[in-house]
C-alpha cells in the first residue's frame, strides 16, 4: 500500500491536548514520526515579568490544572531561598500534604485516561469515580477542587484543624482500598496486560540517553526521585519508598504509578498524625532583594525544575520553568517508531503528557549584537561547559551521583 | 489475593454495580454541597473600608475596583468575567472589610450583569 | 396481499425492527452505564438520535464516490431487514420457511460487513481507509467461528432449516444441552461481529476517530446506526431461537414474551461482556479467533457429530 501519512492531532479524540503527531506507516506499523509542539504557548515566561511576585504565584498556579500546586510550590520556594526566608516547619507539612494529594489526583486521573486509550471504559468511569474522593478532600481543605492557592510568599494561607484531619485520614482509607483493588485489576485482567506489554519499550541504556524522567523513567530502572536525591519540603524526615520496576514498557508505567499511589498514602497519613504545632507563615517583605535562586520539585510527572532572578523591586527579572514532560518528550518518537498504530495513543498518554506545562520556547540572544541564534543540544552544552570553564570552574571534578 | 490472569476480572464488582445508587450527582436538580471554606464570590463591607486600595493592587486580574461615592466612602465594584476567586484581595486588606461567601452559581447571558457591586 | 404488506410493514417488518432495535439499543446502553455506575441514557435516546440525525445536513467528501456513498445505508438496511422474516419468533415455525434458510439468513447478514468496508473505502479518507481494512480483516478472523457454532446444532437436528431446528430442539429439549460450548463460541463471535468491545478496532474512537463512518453525516449515518441496531436484534433473535429452544407453539401471547425474554436475557450478556474488557488490537484479534474460538467450535461439531451417531 505504500506510506500513508496519518496525522493525530493536533485536535484528535486520543489527544487530550493538541500537539502534533505525523505517523507514517506501512500497514498497521509506524515507519517514522514527525512530533511538533507549540499549540500551547501563552507567553508565561515574559508575562511573569510584568506582574508583581504576589500576582505571579496565581499566574504560575494557572500554568497546569493538575499540577498546579507542584508549580506554585516549586517557585514559591526559589522565591523564598533569594529573599531568605526561613518558612515555619507547620507550613512545610502543609504543603506537603497538599502535594500529595495532588499526586493521588493526578495518578488516578492518569489511570482513567489510559484506560480510555485502550478501550476500557469501566476502569476509567471507576477511578474518576474515585477522584472525586479526593478533590472533595482538596476543597475542604484548600478551598477549591483545582488550583488550590493555598501557598503564599513565606508560608501557606490556611490551617488543617482538627475535624479537616479526620475527614482527610478518613478519605485517605476508603482510597487505600480501592487503590489496591486497582493493582489486583492490573495484575490480573488479561485484554488489559495484552494491550500494555511490550508496548513502548524503553531499555534503561535508552532512559539515560533520552533524559526521561518521572515515573517513564522508573519504570525503565532508573532510580531517580528528587524527594530522596534532593530533599525538599519535610520529606527527609518521612519515610517512604521509591518505586521502580523492570518491564521497561507501558505495564511497568501503570504499575509504578499505581504503587505510587500506595505510597502517597503512607506518606499523607504520617504528615498528618505527625504535623508539629506553630505558626502557618511568616511576613514577606513585598520587595524581594536581588539574588537568583534554582530549585527543584517531583512533580507526578517527573522532575519540574525553576529559576527565578529578582532584582530587587517587587517585580521579578526572569522566570525560569522546565516540565517535566519536555524532558520525557524526546523518548516519544523513539518508542512510537516500530510499533502499532493501534498503540500510538496508549504510547502517548504513557508518559502523561501536560504540553500546556511545557510549551515554552528557547531562544538565546547575545547581548551585545542583538542577534538571536537557537541552538541543538549539543551546542548548548558546549556552550554551557565554556562558560564555566571561562570562571575558572571544572566540570572534571564533580562527581555525580547516578544510581 | 485473585492473581490468575483471567479475561473479566472485573466481573464481581461490575455486577454488583447494577444494585448499587449510581455515582452521579444529579447536579441542577439536586443542590450541590460545597465545602465550608469554598472561595466564591466576594462581599464588601463598606462600614470598614478605607479605600487604601491594596486590594486592587494585589488583584492579579484587575477585577475589582474600588469608587469612591462620598467623603470616606468607598464601593467596590466586582468584574465576575474577570475574578479567578483567589482571595487574595481578602488577605491584602488591611481593615477585613472584603470576605469571600460560599456562592458560585453566577452565569448571566448579558455580559452587563457580570459587573456587580458587592 | 394486505397480510403480505402488514408482515413486511409493520410486524415482524420495518416498523417493529426499527422500534425494537432501538429498545435493544436503549437496553444495551443503559446496563453498560449501570455496570459503570453511572446513570445511563433515558428510554428515548435512541429514537432522538435518529431523527436528529435524520435533520441534519449530509456533507459528502469531494473525491468520495457520490453514488456509493448514497445507496449503502439503504443497501445494509434492506439486507439486514430482509432476514427477520425467516427467523422464529413467537413460535416455532418462522414467517417464511424453506430448506437452507440458515445459510441465507447467514449470508444476508455478512452483506452489512461488506457494505461498511465499501463505505470506508470509498470515502477516500484516512482514516476511513484504515477503519475498512481492519473491517474486512476482522471478517476473515469471527466468520468462520460464528458459522461453525451455528453448524453444529444444524447437523445435530439434522437439517438446513432454522424453523425445523427449532421444532428439533423443541421436541427434545435435552439435547439442547450438547450446544453450550457452541453457544459461547457464538457469544463471543457475536461482540465481533457487531464491532463492540473487545473486538472494537474497526471503530476504534481513541485510533481512527470513527473508522469507516468517519466521513458519514446526517440521514446516511442515521441508516448505518439503524442497521447495526437491527443487525443486533436479529442475531440475538437467531441466538435466542436456535440454542435456547423454549417455546409455546399456538399460544402467540406467551410465545411472544418468552421471545422478549429471550433477547433481554441475551442482550444482559453481551452488555456485561462489553463492559469487562479492552479492546483488543487486530492481530491480537485475529491470533485469539484462530487459536481459541476455531477450535471450540470444532470440538462442538465433534460433540455434535457423535451425539448424532450415537442416536
Amino acid at each position: 500500500m505504500g506510506i500513508i501519512e496519518i496525522p493525530i492531532g493536533p485536535q484528535h479524540p486520543a489527544l487530550k491536548e493538541p500537539a502534533s503527531f505525523k505517523l507514517y506507516l506501512e500497514g498497521e506499523r509506524i515507519a517514522a514520526s514527525n512530533v511538533t509542539l507549540g499549540y500551547n504557548h501563552r507567553g508565561v515566561e515574559k508575562a511573569c515579568e510584568a506582574r508583581t511576585y504576589i500576582e505571579d504565584l496565581y499566574l504560575i498556579e494557572r500554568v497546569c490544572g493538575i499540577c498546579s500546586h507542584s508549580h506554585s510550590t516549586c517557585f514559591i520556594s526559589a522565591v523564598e531561598e533569594v529573599a531568605k526566608l526561613e518558612v515555619p516547619k507547620r507550613a512545610k507539612y502543609i504543603r506537603t500534604i497538599i502535594g500529595e494529594l495532588e499526586r493521588v489526583h493526578s495518578h488516578l486521573l492518569w489511570l482513567g485516561v489510559a484506560a480510555h486509550e485502550i478501550g476500557f471504559d469501566t476502569l476509567f468511569m471507576y477511578s474518576w469515580r474515585d477522584r472525586e474522593v479526593v478533590m472533595d478532600t482538596l476543597e475542604m481543605l484548600s478551598g477549591n477542587r483545582v488550583n488550590y492557592g493555598i501557598n503564599k510568599i513565606g508560608g501557606v494561607r490556611r490551617d488543617i484543624s482538627e475535624e479537616q484531619k479526620e475527614k482527610a485520614l478518613k478519605a485517605v482509607d476508603a482510597l487505600e482500598e480501592r487503590t489496591k483493588y486497582y493493582i489486583e485489576i492490573v495484575n490480573s485482567e488479561t485484554t488489559l496486560i495484552g494491550r500494555l506489554k511490550d508496548v513502548g519499550k524503553l531499555s534503561y541504556e535508552d532512559a539515560m540517553r533520552l533524559h526521561a524522567a518521572g515515573p517513564t523513567a522508573r519504570a525503565s530502572g532508573v532510580d531517580r526521585d528528587v524527594r530522596r536525591d534532593d530533599p525538599y519540603l519535610v520529606y527527609d524526615e518521612i519515610p517512604f519508598n521509591v518505586i521502580t520496576d523492570n518491564h521497561c514498557d507501558v505495564l511497568g508505567r501503570t504499575i509504578v504509578r499505581v504503587k505510587e499511589l500506595i505510597e502517597s498514602y503512607k506518606i499523607i497519613r504520617f504528615a498528618l498524625n505527625n504535623i508539629p504545632q506553630g505558626d502557618i507563615a511568616v511576613r514577606s517583605p513585598r520587595r524581594i532583594p536581588a539574588g537568583e535562586a534554582f530549585s527543584r520539585y517531583e512533580a507526578p510527572r517527573g522532575e519540574d525544575v525553576h529559576y527565578v532572578r529578582g532584582n530587587g523591586t517587587d517585580k521579578p527579572e526572569r522566570v525560569k520553568l522546565r516540565a517535566p514532560t519536555l524532558a520525557n518528550f524526546a523518548s516519544i518518537t523513539y518508542m512510537l517508531n516500530g510499533g502499532y498504530l493501534a498503540d500510538a495513543p496508549i504510547v502517548i498518554a504513557a508518559i502523561d503528557p501536560c504540553f500546556s506545562c511545557t510549551d515554552r520556547s528557547i531562544s538565546i540572544k547575545h547581548i551585545d549584537s542583538g542577534k538571536e541564534n537557537i541552538m541543538d543540544w549539543e551546542s548548548l552544552r558546549q556552550y554551557s561547559i565554556d562558560w564555566h570553564k571561562n570562571r575558572g570552574f571544572n566540570a572534571k571534578n564533580i562527581q555525580l551521583k547516578v544510581k | 489475593m485473585m492473581n490468575i490472569v483471567r479475561p473479566g476480572s472485573m466481573l464481581s464488582q461490575v455486577f454488583s454495580s447494577v444494585f448499587h445508587k449510581p455515582a452521579t450527582r444529579l447536579y441542577p436538580y439536586v443542590k450541590a454541597e460545597v465545602a465550608d471554606r469554598f472561595r466564591g464570590k466576594l462581599k464588601h463591607d463598606r462600614t470598614k473600608c478605607n479605600g487604601c486600595m491594596l486590594c486592587m493592587k494585589d488583584c492579579p486580574s484587575n477585577a475589582i475596583n474600588i469608587v469612591k461615592v462620598a467623603d470616606k466612602e468607598f464601593k467596590a465594584v466586582l468584574s465576575l468575567d474577570k475574578c479567578i476567586f483567589c482571595a487574595q484581595c481578602v488577605d491584602s486588606c488591611s481593615r477585613d472589610a472584603l470576605e469571600y461567601t460560599r456562592d458560585f452559581e453566577l452565569a448571566h447571558f448579558d455580559r452587563k450583569n457580570l459587573q456587580v457591586e458587592i | 396481499m394486505l397480510l403480505s404488506l402488514f408482515y413486511i410493514v409493520i410486524f415482524p417488518g420495518f416498523i417493529f425492527l426499527s422500534v425494537y432495535g432501538c429498545m435493544v439499543e436503549y437496553m444495551d446502553r443503559k446496563l453498560y452505564a449501570r455496570f459503570q455506575n453511572r446513570i445511563g441514557p433515558p428510554w428515548f435516546q435512541p429514537f432522538a438520535d435518529f431523527i436528529k440525525l435524520i435533520g441534519k445536513e449530509a456533507i459528502i467528501p469531494e473525491k468520495a464516490d457520490k453514488a456509493m456513498f448514497r445507496i449503502l445505508p439503504a443497501f445494509a438496511l434492506a439486507s439486514a431487514s430482509a432476514t427477520i422474516l425467516y427467523i422464529p419468533l413467537w413460535s416455532t415455525g418462522a414467517l417464511f420457511s424453506f430448506k437452507s434458510d440458515l445459510i441465507v439468513v447467514l449470508y444476508l447478514l455478512t452483506i452489512p460487513t461488506i457494505t461498511f468496508f465499501i463505505a470506508g473505502w470509498s470515502s477516500t479518507s484516512l482514516y476511513s481507509t484504515l477503519g475498512s481494512i481492519r473491517t474486512l480483516t476482522q471478517l476473515f478472523a469471527y466468520e468462520v467461528p460464528l458459522y461453525m457454532a451455528l453448524l453444529g446444532p444444524a447437523l445435530l437436528a439434522g437439517t438446513w432449516s432454522i424453523s425445523e431446528i427449532a421444532t428439533f430442539y423443541y421436541e427434545n429439549p435435552l439435547l439442547a444441552l450438547c450446544n453450550i460450548p457452541g453457544f459461547i463460541v457464538a457469544i463471543i463471535a457475536l461482540q465481533g461481529k457487531l464491532e463492540r468491545v473487545p473486538f472494537d478496532t474497526p471503530e476504534a474512537e481513541t485510533e481512527i476517530v470513527a473508522g469507516s463512518f468517519t466521513e458519514y453525516s446526517g440521514r446516511y449515518l442515521a441508516l448505518f446506526r439503524m442497521t447495526i441496531d437491527i443487525e443486533m436484534l436479529v442475531l440475538v433473535s437467531l441466538i435466542g431461537a436456535i440454542f435456547f429452544p423454549v417455546y409455546f407453539p399456538g399460544n402467540t401471547v406467551l410465545g411472544l414474551i418468552t421471545y422478549f425474554l429471550k433477547t433481554i436475557i441475551l442482550v444482559f450478556i453481551l452488555a456485561l461482556v462489553r463492559s469487562l474488557m479492552a479492546r483488543l488490537r487486530i492481530e491480537q484479534m485475529v491470533k485469539f479467533c484462530w487459536k481459541y474460538l476455531a477450535p471450540a467450535a470444532i470440538f462442538q461439531i465433534l460433540i455434535d457429530v457423535l451425539v448424532k451417531g450415537a442416536l
